[in-house]
């Protein structure tokens, strides 16, 4: 048996899945889209049952892929019982889409998720009654608590076995009688959804679903323009909307019926956003919050990266010690194939946990939402609006978490300037460049100017992309979730299927990445690398040597500093380096080319097309920032 | 008059809203219908968006849309 999971954004749905999901739970794709879902195996009275989380939508009208899939997904007999997941504090806005799954007719339990939020707010929601007018069994549940959880999926199982199906919405007689004519029209059309649904989403305006039907049946394109245009004369409005508004009318008029509002506790939660969304003090919370958060992360990173990074040494010099001249191919290889593991364990791996993990922690109260509020003016001057902060900001930690943040973005357009933006920011490898060549030779102050410069260049590629990237910004409409505390084991679990992914996804191909550069190294190419390099080289002023390191430099930031005093042979970068070559190459690596795994990453969430895309435009970026950095340079130094 | 001149912390009634398909989509799907009352809760600075109170669901507008909205006192 499979059961469905599905509820609006924020209704606690992922909780409940998170509760119950095993790590065994796979993600995987619809087919022939990128619209992801996850599944998971869950015990349920002595059999073993399918749950799938579908993603969250507001609606299932269609307009947009991921609500497309879900319709068909719904009613393509793939799975036995549907669980709709409501927000019990905010009972009148779930239920619009419960009358859309009542619409589908097929098999459905309610859980009545964050029934301790309503209490809280002095909502009492009479439950039989809401069952018995819906024809749904329902369960109030608590699903960060896993209150409810058990007694859910019995009823969901159960259900599901009889195939009990729901009462259906009736809605104004008008409507109903438009909707018999169309059926009528419809008889002899197969679809996947039963005949008075199909001709609701004709009405409703789902265009591939009117198109799939004039395939079929080309007179209806007609008639239905004719109904719709006698229901528009009529109502004064369009059937779209005419359909919306009784759905929404609909569910206002069940929740009025079931709810009893009692007296609001005002606790501190509801206080909250007076001080951390305050015009002047918002901001200084959101600078000491991220403060604490990357201060967090990094001394956590550090403390796991250096005797994870000492064991991986050990582990290459005693490789060597079994051969006799550790110059030769096999021993290369190995060191490479250690190296590529010791790439993802050792050096992304130790900030990507924490890292996740505060980000989860940050997500699950709530906080989010709250900086997109925030930064939303100052992301318009760039072209975006505040969701794309979330991010540029992550992006300091790590590129690589930075880019899959960039799925809170529904516009496909604004995720590829988010995307290629948040590559220039210089992660925590790239600081290291930055901390090991500027501040330390030429002192803290010019460190600061290349960060500034830095910002500078985001914001200025920002603009420029945003004019470039045709389409339009569609501006901000985001809920604001109530604060919540944060369990656990949804923050735990969160983590874990984000770094899954990196590890199966990116991981692998670091690996083959750093073996076939130790080829490429084994056969003598450096002498070709710095050449083909050496226009760069040239117009940057800097020596020919730097080729290698920053090619090397691609697979993992960090090697850009290491490998550049390899090719020059001292550490000692002063006496190599001038200081105006030190600032032209730091640019340079800050700006160049996002490292192997983070373009692992592009090229899962947008694509080998956007990937090449972003590579050729920091290369540009890079090439003009350090360009300019150097003849700035020129005159301090 | 639109949301950005409502006065805040009062009621006021959603009258209409002009603008594309996508922004009166994804309006309605937060419940934020013609007919519905709304409080104005508080604005960003700078030209930021503005949060409102759609029944006891806190939704943040930018400008751009807060300026499509409709509006009447209660």
């Amino acid at each position: 048996m499979r059961i469905g999971l599905i509820g609006q954004p924020n209704c606690g749905k992922s909780t409940l899945f998170n509760q119950i999901a095993g790590y065994k739970a796979d993600t995987g794709n619809f087919s022939g889209t990128t619209v992801t879902f996850t599944e998971s195996k869950v015990r349920v009275v002595g059999d073993v049952v399918d749950v799938v989380d579908l993603p969250g939508t507001y609606s299932l009208a269609g307009t947009n892929p991921a609500e497309r899939e879900v319709i068909k997904y719904l009613t393509s007999n793939e799975v036995d019982v549907v669980v709709n997941v409501l927000d019990a504090s905010q009972l009148s806005h779930g239920l619009v889409m419960t009358v859309e799954l009542l619409e589908l007719e097929i098999p459905m339990v309610i859980a009545l998720n964050m029934m301790d939020e309503a209490d809280r707010i002095g909502i009492r929601i009479d439950v039989k009654a809401l069952g018995e007018m819906l024809g749904v069994p329902i369960i109030p549940m608590i699903a960060t608590k896993g209150r409810g959880i058990q007694k859910l999926f019995v009823q969901a199982y159960q259900v599901g076995q009889h195939q009990q199906l729901p009462n259906q919405p009736h809605y104004s007689k008008d409507i109903e009688r438009y909707l018999d004519v169309l059926m009528e029209e419809l008889r002899g059309v197969e679809s996947h959804l039963k005949p008075r649904a199909l001709a609701i989403k004709l009405l409703e305006g789902a265009e591939e679903i009117i198109q799939d039907v004039v395939n079929k049946k080309p007179e209806t394109e007609s008639s239905l323009k004719t109904i719709k245009k006698s229901l528009h004369h009529e109502r004064g409005q369009t059937a779209e909307w005419v359909i919306n508004g009784e759905r929404s009318g609909l569910a206002d008029n069940l929740a009025k019926q079931v709810i009893k509002q009692g007296k609001r506790h005002i606790t501190f939660r509801d206080r909250l956003d007076d001080i951390l969304l305050h015009p002047f003090f918002g901001y200084i919370f959101l600078i000491l919050i991220l403060y604490v958060f990357f201060e967090l992360v990094y001394s956590l990173g550090g403390l796991l990266e250096t005797p994870l990074m000492d064991l991986f040494t050990q582990m290459e010099a005693w490789l060597l010690s079994l051969f006799n001249n550790s110059e030769a191919f096999i021993p290369q290889i190995l060191i490479a194939l250690v190296q590529g593991v010791s790439g993802g364990i050792g050096i992304v791996l130790p900030y990507l946990m924490p890292f996740l993990i505060g980000l989860g922690i940050l997500e699950d109260i709530g906080y989010l939402p709250r900086v997109a509020f925030l930064m939303d003016a100052l992301m318009h001057k760039i072209g975006l609006h505040g969701k794309s902060i979330v991010p540029i900001i992550l992006g300091f930690g790590c590129n690589v978490p930075a880019i899959m943040a960039t799925r809170i973005l529904e516009d496909k357009r604004e995720r590829f300037i988010s995307a290629a933006i948040s590559t220039m920011v210089p992660c925590a490898a790239r600081m290291s460049v930055v901390f090991g060549l500027v501040a330390f030779y030429l002192g803290p102050v010019a460190a600061l100017a290349i960060y500034l410069f830095n910002l500078f260049v985001i914001a200025f590629t920002g603009r420029i992309l945003s004019r470039l990237v045709p389409g339009e910004s569609t501006g901000l409409i985001l809920e604001m979730p109530v604060y919540r505390i944060p369990t656990v084991r949804t923050v735990v679990n969160k983590a874990w299927w984000r770094i899954r992914e990196f590890i199966v996804e990116a991981w692998p191909f670091l690996i083959v990445g750093s073996v076939v550069l130790a080829i490429l190294n084994y056969i003598d190419v450096a002498r070709y690398l710095n050449t083909l390099v050496s226009p760069l080289s040239w117009i940057l002023g800097l020596p020919r040597e730097v080729g290698v390191p920053l090619i090397f430099g691609i697979l993992r930031k960090e090697l850009s500093l290491v490998m550049l005093g390899q090719a020059l042979g001292s550490m000692e970068f002063s006496s190599v380096l001038s200081p105006v070559q030190m600032i032209t190459y730091t640019v340079f690596v800050v700006f160049y080319i996002p490292c192997l795994a983070t373009m692992m990453v592009i090229r899962k969430e947008l694509g080998g097309k956007m990937m090449w895309q972003i590579v050729g435009m920091t290369t540009l970026v890079a090439t003009l920032a350090s360009l300019f950095a150097r003849g700035v340079a020129e005159i301090f130094f | 008059m639109s949301i950005l001149d409502a006065p805040k912390g009062k009621k006021v009634r959603i009258v209409r809203y002009h603008g594309g398909k996508g922004v009166s989509h994804k309006l309605r799907q937060l419940g934020l219908f013609p007919g519905k009352e709304i409080i104005i809760l508080r604005y960003a600075p700078l030209g930021g968006p503005v949060m409102i109170d759609a029944q006891g669901r806190s939704v943040a507008l930018g400008r751009g849309i807060a300026s499509r909205v409709e509006v009447e006192v209660v």
